[in-house]
């Protein structure tokens, strides 16, 4: 590489934001509508469900019938990327595990995730209060309350006044009705008062604006939407951004780290183009990662200087610190009453029309913190996988003319089979709240870097006997409702020796914690405006300033808190504090 | 992009988000001009990674005439639909175990086994049978619960190949229509039908009707 050079990218921003998910979509979104010039920097390709499309299309236009053997969700799923992505390793510390996401495309992971859509109660700020354990943050509900009514309106979301305690209503939508298993799976659940509610998610029953249409009830939301009827940022927040003429996007541009001059401002992003392998600089007034919380942390513990010898914005050591993702368990069975069921089209929204959130009080339970309980099935599509398994179930129930069969089998008998079961199961998964401890971080790795040279992360992560004792609680939830339904659990039956079924943290994709908020320089990388203590023209706004996850999905509160640090950011420039 | 170009838009101090989008869409099709045409988004590297299996040939023909005859049992034509092969399902099969290699041992291993166990009884491989006896060798491994002990590996390559040849022919254009499968185009979901409904003995609560989302028709 005889003309190795690092180039300088010539034009100057105000703000230069890494990363399009949902904090950097949205900073992107409330900068540029404000006048400020944005240079967004996305890792990965650009990106647009109306043109890269996977929505309507049949199993059979995928020759592995939507399996997920290259995307892990499968063929059809808009996103890109996974846990594994080739030449971009990580690596574990003391046998502990953690498995760790990335969609390196415009819009990041909100191209895949399930569209729940739920505030953060007043107690979810203050849990250190409730129960000794972790740290409250230095802001309260009220102080987000008002982002998230207007992201409500921005973005649109359905659901259902419920005026619970801890599960704050947003401005809604109509919910869509429920389907038949749900009606079923209500039904049971509310006899063992388990309360089940219409589900929250960010589709639009009904149109929010011009530019984006309702949804058309094809179930399909993580394949990306045609007429952009769901919230993901790179159709609801990115593309706007673009029209105010005040954003350029640097697609395939991998962040290496934050630069700095001598009095320890940031001045700007080196990054490496993966199109033509090359070297730039981009410099901006304002640095904003929002790069998902482990790779911010990632990049911040990559820009080490002499001023920064612990990495940037990382006087307290902290950084990296405190990872958490939520819990995850699951169980599913057969609806022995739905076999044989009349053929219609049930596919409805993408996910869940119902959904159960906490409603329990810990004081009466042995582990702290709650979890939410999502819940699927029905005469989906059918997809790789499809009638698996056959004989450890048609040898179980009568046939149509009510009389037992021998398990297994061939012919006309087993053809008719698939269709007499089609449709007749179901299944459940508990989200919950892992309590967010020092021991459980990334770090940079000292001994491997990525395959443009950058050095990667070290993950060292346990869950805690609370998580297992939670996902036992899960298990045994699960059950009670399978059983009062009349259903037959046929798997996700957990154990001690699998720790109840818990997932591996990393699985459920709602990592956060590793840039943490606090009034305590010594004890947190961010202020309570995403604002790092030490460098206080950069700021943080994806997950990484969560001081404690919830039982809630994190994206909403990644959103509120991206635009109340962005409405902090333009009055900082104002006044000319940054 | 190429470097230059890439350059210039920096340089113009547009990097004019619309130019940018038009010039990443470009470069990928030069890239790909070769490889097969697909109807669903794929990144430049999963085209080069489709055309590479679509390129490989594992079975040999012998054990695709076992794998045709094997998923015409499990999946006949009936009065409903077509066979699995009417469905393409041997070309699925040999798709997804190059797709999978996990299934490749078990299926190559199984197809051998079930020659073998026709060689001893019938003195031909399996193809070469004739159908009554194709059938009775199929009996011995097709009914896991009372299948004999000696035969345990037959049931548990026929399970694979019932898994696969299910899998295939069901999500096949003949079989979705064959499964009744209803969904996959616009739709406005205002509920489960009143007949089936009322089949279940269930209903929508007052509020629930009040309260959910409701269409103009």
């Amino acid at each position: 590489m005889a003309d190795f050079q690092i180039k300088e990218t010539p034009k100057d921003y105000d703000v230069c934001i890494v990363g399009s998910g949902a904090g950097g979509g949205m900073a992107a979104y409330v900068l540029a509508n404000a006048g400020i010039k944005v240079v967004l920097l996305e890792a990965g390709p650009l990106y647009d469900p109306a043109k890269n499309v996977t929505q309507l299309k049949w199993p059979w236009e995928s020759p592995r019938r939507g399996a997920g053997t290259h995307r892990p969700f499968g063929d059809f799923d808009a996103a890109y990327g996974g846990w594994e992505i080739e030449g971009e390793p990580y690596t574990h510390k003391n046998g502990t595990k953690f498995d760790w996401f990335r969609s390196r495309m415009l819009g990041g992971r909100t191209n895949h995730w399930g569209r729940i859509s739920l505030r953060f109660g007043p107690k979810d700020f203050k849990r250190k209060s409730i129960d000794g354990l972790g740290d409250d943050w230095p802001i309260s509900y009220d102080d987000v309350a008002p982002y998230y009514d207007k992201i409500d309106k921005l973005i649109g979301v359905f659901g259902s006044k419920e005026n619970l305690p801890n599960d704050p209503d947003s401005i809604f939508l109509p919910p869509p009705k429920p389907r038949l298993h749900e009606l079923f799976i209500k039904e049971a659940a509310t006899q063992l008062n388990i309360p089940v509610i219409p589900s929250r998610l960010s589709i639009l029953t009904k149109p929010v604006n011009d530019e984006r249409g309702a949804c058309f009830y094809c179930s399909q939301c993580n394949r990306g939407c045609t007429v952009y009827g769901d919230f993901s940022s790179s159709s609801v927040l990115v593309k706007p951004a673009l029209k105010t003429g005040n954003v350029d996007v640097i697609p395939n541009a991998m962040a290496r780290e934050v630069l700095t001059d001598a009095s320890g401002k940031a001045t700007g992003i080196s990054f490496v183009n993966k199109d033509d392998k090359q070297e730039y600089t981009v410099k901006a007034k304002v640095v904003i990662l929002a790069a998902s919380a482990c790779e911010s942390a990632r990049l911040l513990l990559n820009s080490r200087s002499s001023l920064f010898p612990n990495g940037l914005a990382n006087s307290s050591g902290v950084a990296g610190k405190y990872l958490h993702d939520s819990t995850g368990a699951s169980m599913g069975g057969i609806l022995p009453k739905l076999i044989g069921r009349k053929r219609y089209n049930e596919d409805g929204v993408g996910g869940m029309h119902v959904y159960t959130p906490w409603w329990l009080d810990n004081k009466k339970l042995d582990f702290p913190r709650g979890y939410h309980i999502e819940y699927w099935g029905g005469m989906g599509m059918p997809g790789y996988g499809f009638g698996f398994g056959m004989q450890n179930l048609n040898g179980k129930y009568p046939g149509r003319d009510g009389s037992m069969k021998q398990a297994g089998g061939y012919g006309a008998s087993l053809k008719d089979d698939y269709r007499y079961f089609y449709g007749a199961t179901f299944g459940m998964a508990g989200r919950g709240e892992a309590v967010a401890r020092e021991d459980n971080y990334c770090e940079i790795d000292p001994n491997t870097v990525d395959k443009y040279g950058i050095p990667v992360l070290r993950f060292h992560y346990k869950w805690s006997d609370f998580e297992v004792k939670q996902a036992k609680h899960m298990k045994e939830t699960f059950a009670e409702i399978i059983d009062k339904m009349g259903g037959v659990a046929t798997w996700g039956q957990g154990s001690a020796e699998n720790d109840y079924g818990l997932e591996a943290p990393g699985r459920i994709i709602h990592e956060v914690g590793t840039t943490r908020m606090g009034n305590d320089p010594k004890k947190s990388v961010v202020n309570k405006f995403n604002q790092a203590h030490d460098v206080k023209n950069l700021f943080v706004v994806d997950g990484g300033p969560f001081v404690s996850q919830a039982d809630k999905n994190p994206t909403w509160t990644i959103l509120a808190l991206s635009m109340r640090a962005s409405e902090y950011i333009i009055d900082e420039l104002k006044k000319q504090n940054i | 992009m190429d470097r230059r170009k890439y350059l210039k838009t920096l340089a113009v101090g547009s990097l004019g988000a619309t130019a940018l989008i038009n010039q990443s869409c470009e470069t990928p099709k030069e890239k790909t001009a070769e490889l097969p045409t697909f109807t669903i988004d794929r990144t430049p590297e999963e085209l080069e990674r489709e055309q590479k299996l679509l390129s490989e040939t594992f079975f040999d023909e012998h054990e695709m005439k076992t794998i045709r005859l094997l998923a015409d049992i499990i999946i006949p034509k009936d009065e409903v639909s077509g066979s699995a092969s009417d469905a393409k399902v041997p070309e699925f099969i040999e798709f997804i175990v190059k797709d999978m290699p996990r299934h490749q041992l078990p299926m190559r291993g199984g197809l051998k086994w079930l020659d073998l166990q026709c060689m001893k009884r019938y003195h031909a491989d399996f193809a070469s049978c004739s159908p009554a006896q194709q059938i009775e060798i199929v009996d011995e491994i097709a009914w896991p619960e009372k299948a004999k002990p000696e035969m345990a590996q037959g049931v548990a390559f026929f399970n694979l190949v019932r898994d696969l040849t299910a899998c295939g022919f069901f999500t096949s254009e003949i079989g979705i229509k064959d499964l009744g499968y209803m969904g996959n185009r616009p739709n406005q979901w205002d509920g489960v039908p009143q007949d089936v409904l009322d089949q279940y003995g269930m209903k929508y609560d007052e509020r629930t009707l009040a309260e959910s989302v409701k269409f103009d028709s």
